[in-house]
């Protein structure tokens, strides 16, 4: 049977969603020794990794409404290429943090992320999404069956704690991490009625 | 402070029409050759290894040298080095200096400065010293940098933001400046202004890309502080008047404290009696004090001060322990005796 034209697109956009991830990561290592990251390039490299984390997350969970609105269940299978780069950058970005920035300092490492309320955020985030990563594996999750759904929903609270993370790490400026909240906000609204539903099966309605 | 002094002349006299256009670094090469990228080409032969290198590294990424890559530096200056004994400092890279800024009038991003200051106009310039003075006074800043007996500081600079530089600056102390005016008893404090300029500085004109402050920038320091021989009104740095990202053509430095309270292109110095706002500590006052001296045991709310990475040689900068008062609390200490340094960050 051919291919139908929806499923030679999702094919498309799940080739795209590999190239247009390791893309930027291959600039990088070409723009660093450039200097295109200006004298000290670890702060530029640490923001680009972290909202590249950011932007991946959320294309990743703009993935189901879409689905839903142009009635191509094809597309589902492209959050796990998504979210599977998503904790490629956040890792990196996390990596940078500890060998670029801290330099090893495990003792300050340790205690920076424990006393700074925007590192534990993170590192929470990235806590999650290494969890989530984890059980991407096919075995794992045929494993897990209904659990593993239960646990992806986690990846609701990643979207809100990486741009607090984000707007509580910067001196001033407060816009542009704003911006990556109301996202995170319009995302979770979309999935209103399922993500209040445990609460409203708690708290009876009158009316 | 004993203050051995060596004199020397480190440049022959220019005057201003003497000197050449301003010059323009070539940022890519630059950069490549401060980031140690020319070893590469060092294994291949002695002499002209940079030049191999920088053709290595043409080939491999291909050529970019268009307009929007060149970064502006000053032009040379006369000065002496009255400095002395010689820190023992090993100097950041010229080009790292001026590419790598804090200056959120030009735009947040720390390249931003160096791309959006080249057509900032600096001449004229001048600089109003009011308040509690027996004698207020209009300087023209560019009279001020060719007359005067400008000398060379090498200072550690530290950033809030826990990075730091080594910078041969060159100036005049602000003592001297200030004792020109005849302060009165009333001057208790003094108040500084960066210019208000929205056409010039797109970070004034959007709130966006100045990252939310209400401008002018404006700082201060107590008298006593901005009477002490380390405190430096900046004209100059590596052997040229400042270059625009770096606070064009007059800033301030005071080495033991925090990057932010060295304010740049200054327009107008008040003394005052009344401890003065200053624009770090409006926006977040209990991450930005008045005093904002160096201090390792006293970290910022989301940082540790412990630490510091030092921007020099090399791609990567190193993390380096912080010192007291930045390595300057022999000279400074005594201006905060009986003070309480975690009250007063």
């Amino acid at each position: 049977m051919r291919p139908s034209s929806k499923q030679i697109l999702a094919r498309i956009l799940h080739v795209s969603v590999h190239i247009g991830s390791l893309l930027p990561i291959v600039w990088l290592f070409l723009a660093i020794p450039q200097g295109r990251l200006g004298g000290d390039p670890v702060q530029e490299l640490t923001h680009f990794l972290g909202k590249g984390a950011i932007h991946l997350l959320y294309l990743s969970l703009c993935v189901t409404p879409l689905a839903k609105a142009l009635k191509m269940g094809q597309l589902i299978r492209l959050r796990r290429p998504l979210g599977l780069w998503c904790f490629a950058y956040a890792t990196l970005h996390f990596a940078v943090w500890i060998t670029l920035d801290l330099q090893f300092y495990w003792s300050l490492i340790g205690e920076e992320i424990v006393e700074r309320n925007y590192l534990l955020v993170g590192f929470l985030a990235w806590l999650i999404l290494l969890a989530l990563a984890i059980t991407s594996i096919p075995r794992i999750m045929r494993a897990m069956k209904n659990r593993w759904k239960k646990l992806h929903n986690w990846v609701y609270l990643v979207a809100v704690l990486a741009p607090i993370h984000f707007l509580w790490s910067v001196k001033s400026g407060i816009i542009e991490p704003g911006i990556y909240l109301a996202i995170a906000f319009f995302l979770l609204w979309l999935r209103r009625d399922r993500l209040l539903k445990p609460i409203r099966s708690l708290v009876p309605l009158k009316g | 402070m004993s203050k051995l002094i060596i004199k020397s002349k480190s440049r022959h006299s220019l005057s201003e029409n003497d000197v050449t256009p301003e010059e323009v670094f070539k940022d890519r090469r630059a950069i490549l050759k401060a980031m140690g990228m020319g070893a590469v080409g060092a294994g291949l032969a002695g002499g002209t290894a940079p030049a191999l290198a920088q053709g290595f590294f043409d080939s491999l990424f291909g050529q970019d040298e268009g307009p929007e890559r060149k970064v502006r530096t000053g032009k040379p200056l006369d000065f002496e080095n009255l400095q002395s004994p010689k820190p023992d400092l090993k100097l950041t890279p010229e080009i790292k200096a001026i590419t790598y800024n804090n200056f959120y009038e030009f735009g947040t991003q720390k390249t931003d400065p160096a791309m959006n200051s080249k057509d900032f106009q600096v001449k004229p310039w001048t600089l109003e010293i009011g308040g509690e003075v027996e004698k207020p006074t209009t300087v023209d800043v560019w009279e001020l940098i060719n007359s005067a007996d400008l000398e060379e500081r090498i200072y550690r600079f530290r950033c809030v933001e826990a990075w730091s530089m080594n910078i041969p600056w060159i100036g005049i102390e602000l003592n001297k400046l200030l004792s020109k005016v005849k302060p009165t008893s009333k001057a208790k404090y003094v108040a500084f202004q960066t210019l208000y300029d929205p056409e010039q500085m797109p970070g004034q004109k959007s709130r966006y890309l100045g990252g939310g402050i209400d401008y002018p920038y404006v700082e201060g320091l107590r008298i006593d502080e901005a009477m002490h021989p380390l405190a430096l009104m900046v004209v100059g740095m590596y052997g040229k008047t400042l270059p625009p990202q770096n606070g064009a053509p007059l800033r301030l430095m005071t080495p033991w404290k925090y990057g932010f309270k060295s304010i740049k292109s200054i327009v107008k110095i008040d003394l005052v009696e009344k401890m003065p706002p200053t624009t770090w500590n409006i926006l977040a006052p209990h991450e930005y004090g008045f005093y904002a001296n160096v201090n390792p045991k006293v970290d910022h709310p989301r940082w540790s001060q412990a630490s510091e990475r030092h921007i020099g040689e090399g791609a990567i900068a190193r993390r380096q322990p912080t010192l007291m008062f930045n390595g300057y609390e022999e000279e400074v200490a005594s201006l905060y005796k009986g003070m309480d340094l975690r009250k007063w960050y």
